[in-house]
């Protein structure tokens, strides 16, 4: 990653085909805690993208300054000052959506995106790339979560965010809601299921 | 006999991977095999076994609010739970560099063959995701948090074991569509023995 990366594919290649869940395999954790409902997916995408866009640049502005042995405690103080604002910041003004993501929000520190990035770009890129590399892969992440919790949602409560979808017509017929896309492992096989889609389009990211 | 029980529920019930899937990222990167997906295993139940006391003394005497009083009576309303995340990751990390020169000293082999997965394991969500839990909960004492960390640390281990050796045995006996095959089979697999999992629910000693 150190050779000059354009800004904008900084900013797109993450969204799909550096994806940093379903390619790289980052951040899989919260993906699957969260997205059981829309709301807390959309708060979390929000908030990741936040932390993410700004630990780059603080980290990207400081990389010539720090000692490379303690380079990952001090990725980890940034990075977990910047949670405890986002933190403090929800539980102000989105009481509701923070009691729902529970332990989620501190586990942004932990989150590997975020150590990923600030390991793999902002500390070889300038300021401004590293911003829009934040961006990109937040959004990328912000994509994947609202898709599992679109589905997730739709299929487990026939609603999305919080307003009813599926008609009761629907009901009155016999459809029933299927209770097991609720269950933590169905964020698991939706999640499979994107992977599949998606390396069936791009053929070169496919496993022997 | 309640430690037990709570020991016993971290392993099955409230299970880190298949309960909560924390620390999924290096549960899917390192469990092409047996061999290292263990080390990693006892690593991580080890840092867990250890952290969560420390931190519980810490949130208990420092950080929770009121928990100053010991050091005297003008300390009684001071609360200083917002710096809880900071003081955990803290913690964890200083540990996790204590660990990794305890192990370079006492015992070269194990070292080599844990290698880089010792360091990362400061940012394996599964320990934090433990300490959070672990205030969350109000644990009575800390002998309460030994337990439930080994718990926590036994599931992981045993989770991770589990899912490397049906990968170890997928690569040979099946054809998988080449799509899935690699990180989406494991997925799909990680998601069926969570839902096998869930029988353990309302486990109680």
């Amino acid at each position: 990653m150190a050779d000059k990366v354009k800004p904008l594919d900084a900013l797109l290649n993450p969204l799909s085909r550096n994806n940093p869940v379903v390619v790289q395999i980052l951040g899989i954790c919260s993906v699957l805690a969260v997205t059981a409902k829309l709301e807390p997916a959309i708060v979390m995408g929000i908030s990741v993208i936040a932390v993410l866009a700004l630990a780059n640049v603080i980290i990207s502005l400081i990389r010539n300054t720090i000692p490379t042995n303690i380079r990952i405690i001090v990725q980890l103080v940034v990075v977990a000052g910047l949670v405890v604002i986002v933190d403090q910041v929800l539980k102000a003004y989105a009481y509701d959506a923070s009691k729902q993501l529970s332990v989620f929000i501190g586990l942004i520190i932990t989150n590997c995106i975020l150590m990923g990035r600030l390991e793999a770009f902002a500390m070889a890129n300038k300021p401004w790339p590293s911003f829009l590399d934040g961006i990109g892969n937040g959004a990328g992440y912000a994509i994947i979560l609202i898709i599992v919790g679109f589905f997730r949602e739709l299929l487990g409560s026939g609603t999305l965010l919080g307003y009813q979808v599926v008609p009761q017509w629907c009901y009155d017929h016999g459809y029933v809601n299927n209770g097991l896309m609720i269950l933590p492992p169905m964020a698991l096989i939706v999640v499979g299921c994107i992977i599949w889609v998606q390396r069936s389009y791009n053929k070169d990211l496919q496993e022997p | 006999m309640e430690n037990l029980n709570i020991f016993i529920r971290s392993i099955f019930v409230d299970n880190m991977i298949f309960a909560y899937f924390l620390g999924m990222c290096s549960f899917i990167a390192v469990s092409k095999n047996v061999k290292t997906a263990f080390g990693l295993g006892i690593a991580v139940t080890f840092m867990l076994v250890v952290t969560l006391p420390v931190n519980y003394l810490l949130e208990t005497y420092v950080l929770r609010a009121g928990a100053l009083t010991w050091l005297g009576e003008e300390y009684a309303d001071v609360d200083l739970s917002f710096l809880s995340l900071i003081m955990f990751i803290a913690v964890i990390a200083s540990m996790t560099q204590l660990v990794e020169m305890a192990v370079e000293k006492y015992s070269p082999t194990l070292y080599s063959q844990l290698g880089i997965f010792l360091p990362l394991i400061a940012v394996n969500c599964a320990i934090l995701g433990g300490s959070l839990f672990m205030q969350q909960r109000d644990f009575p004492s800390v002998w309460t948090a030994v337990c439930a960390g080994g718990g926590w640390g036994l599931g992981w281990l045993l989770a991770i074991t589990a899912i490397a050796a049906i990968r170890e045995r997928l690569q040979t006996y099946s054809n998988i569509p080449a799509p899935l095959r690699g990180v989406g089979i494991t997925f799909i697999l990680t998601a069926l023995m969570g839902i096998a999992f869930m029988s353990f629910l309302g486990i109680k000693i």
